[in-house]
């Protein structure tokens, strides 16, 4: 086996087009004569910036189902946990400017009656600390369902189910309106972020910006573990983890470990989706999110860092024309990208064109000795 | 005092009664009301709620809202909107100028008011008795008792006979001269009646009532409650099984699919809808060309909705699952993306609005056992999943598709050997799950908006009812979709309905920790494959 280094080739790839990104985006905004064909108008600023922290949550699916074989259908719930985390220190930061004008309950406690904050809404004025629960708080549920789920071996379809069931019990939850968190408006109106004005194109830029590099830190962090030896025994559980298990590795604790690491990375995108697009409301935990966050990383290439991060820009850039465009075909078309990725492209685009690039190559050189077929990086 | 009034209208009543059918009373009485003096009043109503003349009601209803019409010796019944007729004859007339209303006091209200409630105890039409008894029951006025007790000794209807008498007894425990003995019995009747009505009046008793009085209404009332929370929780248990047999109807097909394949149908649930789809057409057609096979139509849509429901399934096994063997979460996503498109075609087709699917005559209305109600389109959909649950164990027992299936199921590389077509037995499988998914969109229709995101309401809790019951196994899916019916409906008094669902979610994911195959797992090697 050959020794796999964090950057190889493709890594630096991505990490010079995200490089770009992050360049070419504020500069075609910003210095670009708004009449010229080459300017980025505000509004798609933050929507560039949606696909960003989509992608970063395509990788978080892939880290554990490409590399390790878990197949999560509630990642949603973590990236929208990750979200509500960020949702609540805006709401914090509104103070007095809400329509009731409370100086610290926020509009939607103010119209239930309800006379103090409770205490889970607590010190999420304070942004570090808010930071750390975007974090903590999708990395502990994942830790502890984790912990009871792989302990108890549930593997395969039956995993898939209880996590879709996870999702669908925490939408439950958090439309209610006692449970604090806005029922089924959810948290909105947000005024500004650590002090700058959240509308102003400026902060969109900056938003934007940071979620290019929390993405490429996210690429990099995954990068690191998959080529650990760690992430080795990750591939081996994916593979064959009757095997692994008999070969002495503590199975569950490598899983448990990676899933945890995949929520709070899901997280992350999460926190950094609500200031971009404004909202954050219960059905983001819709059982339906979780399972399109899959397809996109199927469309891109499971198993392969990259392939995600293409496909969560591919399917969400679709999305975006199909229902401006043609609203009925959108579900028709998502619906047949399912089926055709996974009946005709099993390895996504990534793996498609990997295979090409394979096949052409061997065409060139003419029926000598067969190449030793290098297993693809991933 | 007021005894003997009531004995002299008693009086009056029944000599009215007696001299109804000669048609005389009526007419004499109206000059009475044209004298307008209170005692006159009070006697010209007791004879004309006697008379059972057609105006007579009427009459009286107008003279209670002080429109009753005098001048000279002519009387005239005014309605609502001003308009007259002459209370002799019936005819409409226009009283003289300076005509002025029958004027009222509150002995004269009174006896309108037992008129009234006399008028229509004693009405012929068991009906109007019964509402009369019931009104009598909630205004607990003591006026009417003389006419009550009168319409008891009459009264051959068992039922309405129990409402009268219960009006009775809340009447005479609200009456402060009554003696202690009458109150008891009349408690003893509201502990017969044993519902919330009866525990209100027990537990709101006047003011001085006497102890021994006060202390057997507690224990009446004691006696009730316990009652009520029986009939309360068996009527749970009942939504329970009802919800249990949706549940069961939802998730046998995904059961069956499940089982013998090893994949997760995400399209399980539009193969309801489209069996719901299939009622509805099935139903405009029958609107359109043969509407007296209305009653029908549910048996009509079943057969059809199997075919259906089953020959897309089919379709779907050969065009996309059966290229996908051994992987089964790219099945579920393939599924899961066929789903979307079915839910799109059928709202590109039909539109996005729920489609009104008819209830026949002999679904409606509800069966009263004791304090149950069970509502005809329920017990049909009970009954209706048994059956099929049973028509499915009995395929799967007895049939060779049966059998085959059940030796898939449990070892498929065993079966094969043994040379049986396993892909054929998948496609047939896929498609018997299909179509029973389909007839349950025909039950499902009857209770349930008929809209392309119906089926999405079913598949997490089919799933749940299959992962708890155990895979491939009829008789775990039944166990676990009435466990999970019964549990939900229990907790939802305590819980609240959305609350009692997380807890339920939250408690199957923690089963699935302790038996990550399911209450009644198949056993043997072939599992871990």
């Amino acid at each position: 086996m050959t020794k796999r280094t964090v950057l190889d080739r493709q890594s630096i790839v991505v990490l010079c087009l995200l490089a770009a990104a992050a360049i070419l985006v504020p500069v075609l905004n910003v210095a670009v004569d708004p009449g010229s064909p080459f300017h980025l108008s505000d509004h798609l600023v933050p929507l560039l910036g949606k696909y960003i922290s989509f992608a970063l949550l395509a990788l978080s699916v892939d880290l554990i189902w490409g590399f390790c074989g878990i197949l999560s259908l509630g990642h949603g719930a973590f990236f929208a946990l990750g979200g509500y985390a960020m949702g609540m220190y805006l709401m914090r930061q509104i103070g007095p400017r809400g329509v009731y004008a409370d100086p610290i309950l926020p509009d939607f406690m103010v119209f239930l009656n309800w006379k103090e904050l409770p205490w889970f809404w607590q010190g999420f004025d304070w942004f570090p600390f808010a930071m750390l629960m975007v974090l903590l708080v999708p990395g502990i549920l994942a830790f502890v369902f984790g912990w009871f789920a792989f302990r108890s071996r549930v593997t395969g379809v039956y995993l898939s189910i209880i996590t879709q069931a996870m999702t669908f019990a925490l939408m439950l939850a958090f439309f209610r309106n006692d449970m604090g968190f806005g029922g089924n408006n959810g948290l909105t109106d947000f005024k500004d972020i650590l002090g700058f004005p959240i509308q102003s194109s400026s902060t969109r830029i900056v938003l934007f910006v940071l979620s290019v590099a929390a993405l490429a830190g996210g690429y990099l962090l995954c990068r690191w573990v998959v080529t650990s030896k760690f992430g080795k025994v990750l591939v081996a559980v994916r593979d064959a983890e009757s095997r692994t298990r008999f070969l002495g590795y503590r199975v569950e604790h490598y899983k448990l470990a990676v899933f945890t690491l995949s929520a709070m990375l899901a997280g992350v995108a999460g926190a950094l989706y609500v200031p971009q697009v404004g909202i954050i409301n219960p059905s983001e935990f819709a059982p339906a999110n979780s399972i399109e966050i899959v397809i996109w990383v199927a469309v891109g290439g499971r198993g392969t860092l990259a392939g995600p991060i293409i496909g969560a820009l591919l399917v969400n850039a679709g999305k975006t024309w199909f229902t401006g465009m043609l609203p009925e075909f959108w579900l028709f078309a998502l619906g047949g990208l399912f089926v055709f990725v996974t009946l005709l492209m099993p390895r996504g685009i990534l793996g498609a064109a990997k295979d090409f690039w394979e096949w052409a190559r061997q065409r060139m050189r003419s029926p000598a000795a067969p190449e030793p077929v290098s297993q693809a990086a991933e | 005092m007021a005894r003997l009034r009531s004995i002299l209208q008693a009086f009056v009543l029944l000599t009215g009664m007696v001299s109804a059918a000669t048609a005389g009373p009526y007419e004499d009485a109206l000059p009475k009301f044209a004298a307008d003096s209170y005692s006159d009043t009070e006697a010209a109503i007791g004879a004309v709620a006697g008379s059972g003349h057609p105006l007579a009601l009427k009459l009286v209803e107008t003279l209670r809202d002080g429109r009753l019409m005098i001048a000279g010796s002519q009387v005239y019944i005014r309605d609502a909107d001003g308009k007259s007729v002459d209370a002799a004859t019936g005819q409409a007339a226009e009283p003289a100028a300076g005509a002025k209303a029958v004027r009222l006091n509150n002995r004269v209200r009174r006896a309108i008011e037992a008129a009234l409630g006399g008028m229509t105890l004693l009405s012929p039409d068991a009906g109007t008795r019964l509402d009369a008894a019931r009104a009598v029951f909630r205004s607990r006025d003591a006026a009417a008792l003389p006419t009550l007790e009168q319409a008891i000794a009459k009264e051959s209807d068992g039922n309405l006979k129990g409402a009268l008498e219960s009006a009775r007894a809340a009447i005479l425990l609200n009456k402060a001269d009554a003696p202690a003995p009458e109150k008891l019995a009349a408690i003893e009747t509201l502990r017969a009646r044993g519902d919330q009505d009866a525990l209100a009046l027990l537990s709101n008793l006047p003011a001085g009532t006497p102890t021994e009085v006060t202390e057997a209404a507690a224990k009446a009332a004691e006696g009730i409650r316990s009652r009520l929370a029986l009939w309360n929780a068996v009527q749970n248990v009942w939504y329970g099984v009802s919800l249990g047999s949706v549940l069961l109807l939802a998730a046998i097909g995904l059961s069956i699919t499940f089982g013998t394949m090893g994949v997760i149908n995400m399209a399980h649930g539009e193969m309801v809808m489209i069996g719901a789809y299939t009622t509805f057409i099935v139903q405009e057609l029958i609107r359109t060309q043969a509407p007296y096979l209305f009653g029908a139509s549910l048996f009509i849509a079943l057969p059809l909705a199997f075919l259906v429901a089953g020959l897309i399934g089919i379709l779907i096994e050969r065009t996309v699952i059966r290229f996908l063997y051994g992987r089964p979460l790219e099945t579920l996503l393939a599924t899961w993306g066929i789903s979307l498109i079915l839910q799109q075609g059928v709202r590109t087709i039909f539109g996005p609005t729920n489609r009104e699917v008819g209830t026949p005559a002999w679904m409606s209305g509800a069966l009263e056992i004791g304090g149950l109600s069970l509502t005809y389109n329920r017990v049909a959909i009970v009954i209706f999943a048994f059956s099929v649950f049973a028509i499915l164990l009995l395929v799967l027992r007895y049939t060779s598709l049966g059998l085959f299936v059940r030796a898939v199921t449990q070892n498929r590389r065993m079966a094969g050997s043994m040379g049986i077509r396993t892909s054929r037995i998948d496609a047939l499988a896929f498609g018997l799950g299909s179509g029973v998914a389909g007839i349950a969109g025909v039950a499902l229709s009857q209770i349930d908006n008929v809209s392309p995101n119906l089926g999405q309401g079913y598949i997490i809790d089919s799933f749940m009812v299959v992962v708890f019951g155990g895979v491939g196994n009829l008789w775990g899916t039944l166990v676990g979709a009435m466990t999970l019916g019964i549990a939900n409906k229990l907790l939802e008094p305590y819980a609240g309905a959305v609350l009692g669902k997380i807890v339920l979610l939250i408690a199957i994911i923690l089963f699935i920790q302790r038996r990550p195959r399911g209450l009644f797992a198949l056993k043997g090697r072939a599992v871990e494959a």
